[in-house]
């Protein structure tokens, strides 16, 4: 059983609601799946600065699974990083806030992602860097589970491996659904947490949902001193709104209709308006 | 041309502490300066490209200056998505040093060859290109990486190639170089094909043709200013490449030439479109398609009809 969602990640889920009432489209499930996960590392765990995106000392987020977007952009704007009003032009031509993040674009955003199985590799650079340079700042990299079928997550886990990355964490959300359906029943991953040990890795798991664990566990980063740590996330696709937990149609929506929406909102708990 | 570019490394490292090398899974050879004196900014990484091209992304988002190096073809080809979306769309200044382009390593078969690299690489958004004649040139080349902001590809000659560039002849990054003048036809090179050119210009001149050679070292940005204003004197205008004749040095002068009305009889040696299957050596295979002296003169006599 996943945990239950507190008050802050009902008012989240509103939020995107109100922006998906706008832009009519996103991927839904995954922005829901994940969101506990970055709600968390904004909150008590990156040391960063909206005011100064680029300081130097910052830690690094990379949302190498870039179609969550939307969590990350209401985490963001929450933080100051820009104008909460931004997020109701999701997807607009004059817009910034992409299906998938922009770096250069979105302050804040540390990488371009949405091409699958690009981030890890890209959180390597930035974590051997911070090592040249003898700064402490931690690099976190969160994927899918479908992007784990990607050949280059497991080139970057081996030398993530290699170089003994402790500042590196590795984080999947494992909401075990791809877009066709069941993971396991287009390309398993079992035994995962074992795949990440095998390559180098200090794994763990935890639920994606439950806030305290998720804290209590970034908190208590690296597991292993001498090597990167990768968490597996148990997740449900489309978390808190029981129409569409589980539902591979859901995964990606380029029309919204308004039937949907009531339903969307009242599995919520809030009226529509 | 392979060896200057990699003792290089060195110099500029010390020169600005933002360089990195990274290998993959390369030669020692010719690189101990730097992994001696800069041990921190040094990796020998495995055989993974698309990683290493990612990473070495992430450590220019922090801030670095990566240069990496292996065989041109892995470096192109294989992680294409990631020179493109994280070099290029990050804009950032990742340097690509590829060993062997063209038809270089011949012997070793299709697998081993980088027919295609500027195509594919011309198509990149803010991708600077740039393909050295020799080693000397080499040298003039890389302390100016430093100074270029976004993405570079350096491709690599065999090495051991005809020094033909002169140092009284200023070198710029996007700057064509005409290495000698003449008026009736405008032979346009990159890379070794500009030794070739300069023989076939010698030979021409003997034959009371005047050829000018304008090499292009930099395929991208392309100097277009000096190849119309030399092409608009021409009667006509030969390119010749180490690379198929899709999407590179003679894609890239007739694109600018047409758009600049600069029409004159005009004509690409470089490779069909075919895969070249053949072995022995990179001569063997740049004469089949009459990338070659007599390739140059006969095609530079048959649009000046001149028999």
């Amino acid at each position: 059983m996943s945990a239950a969602l507190d008050q802050r990640a009902l008012e989240q889920r509103l939020e995107i609601l109100k922006i998906l009432e706008f832009s009519r489209r996103g991927h839904i499930g995954s922005t829901f799946s994940l969101l506990e996960i970055v709600r968390v590392l904004y909150d008590d765990i990156l040391r960063i600065d909206p005011k100064n995106p680029l300081w130097p000392d910052r830690d690094r987020f990379v949302l190498s699974k870039g179609h969550g977007s939307l969590s990350l952009y209401v985490n963001l704007a929450e933080k100051g990083f820009f104008p909460k009003d931004e997020l109701f032009r999701f997807c607009k031509f004059n817009g910034i806030l992409g299906g998938h993040p922009e770096y250069g674009v979105v302050p804040g955003v540390e990488a371009s992602t949405g091409a699958l199985g690009h981030g890890l590799s890209i959180a390597v650079g930035m974590a051997l860097a911070a090592r040249i340079d003898r700064k402490g700042y931690k690099v976190f990299a969160l994927m899918g589970d479908g992007e784990c079928d990607e050949g280059s997550v497991w080139e970057a886990a081996l030398s993530a491996g290699k170089h003994k990355l402790s500042h590196l964490t590795a984080i999947v959300d494992y909401n075990k659904m791809q877009s066709y359906g069941p993971i396991d029943e287009i390309q398993s991953l079992e035994p995962f947490a074992d795949k990440w040990r095998a390559f180098g890795f200090a794994a763990t798991e935890v639920d994606g949902h439950d806030v305290d664990a998720l804290r209590a566990l970034f908190k208590s980063l690296p597991l292993d001193p001498g090597k990167p740590t990768a968490i597996i996330a148990h997740t449900v696709k489309g978390k808190g709104m029981s129409c569409i937990e589980g539902n591979p149609s859901w995964h990606h929506k380029t029309k919204i209709t308004d039937a949907e929406f009531d339903q969307l909102y009242a599995d919520l708990g809030f009226p529509r308006k | 041309m392979r060896k200057v570019c990699l003792k290089s490394m060195a110099k500029l490292a010390a020169m600005d502490e933002r360089v990195v090398f990274i290998g993959s899974d390369i030669t020692k050879r010719d690189l101990e300066d730097f992994s001696d004196n800069f041990p921190s900014r040094f990796f020998m990484e495995g055989v993974y490209e698309a990683h290493i091209v990612g990473m070495a992304a992430g450590m220019a988002l922090c801030g670095k200056m990566p240069y990496i190096n292996t065989i041109a073809t892995f470096l192109t080809r294989r992680c294409y998505e990631q020179v493109l979306l994280d070099a290029g769309l990050h804009k950032l200044p990742v340097r690509l040093l590829g060993s062997g382009g063209g038809v270089v390593y011949a012997p070793l078969g299709p697998t081993h060859l980088a027919n295609e690299d500027i195509a594919i690489l011309r198509a990149i958004p803010h991708m600077c290109i740039v393909a050295p004649c020799d080693a000397e040139e080499m040298a003039r080349l890389m302390p100016l990486t430093l100074k270029w902001p976004g993405p570079m590809y350096i491709r690599f000659a065999k090495g051991g190639d005809k020094v033909v560039s002169r140092p009284d002849l200023p070198f710029e990054i996007g700057k064509g170089i005409l290495m000698k003048d003449g008026s009736d036809v405008l032979l346009v090179t990159t890379g070794i094909t500009t030794q070739i050119a300069l023989e076939a210009a010698a030979t021409l001149a003997g034959e009371g043709i005047g050829a000018a050679v304008l090499h292009m070292h930099t395929v991208k940005p392309l100097d277009a200013e000096q190849l119309i204003a030399l092409a608009g004197r021409a009667r006509a205008v030969v390119t010749a490449e180490e690379h198929t004749i899709i999407g590179g040095l003679g894609s890239a002068v007739a694109e600018t030439l047409l758009e600049a009305s600069v029409a004159k009889p005009f004509k690409r040696l470089g490779f069909p479109d075919v895969f070249t299957e053949e072995l022995g050596s990179q001569n063997d295979i740049m004469g089949k398609y009459g990338i070659s002296v007599d390739g140059l003169c006969s095609t530079a006599k048959t649009l000046l009809k001149i028999s």
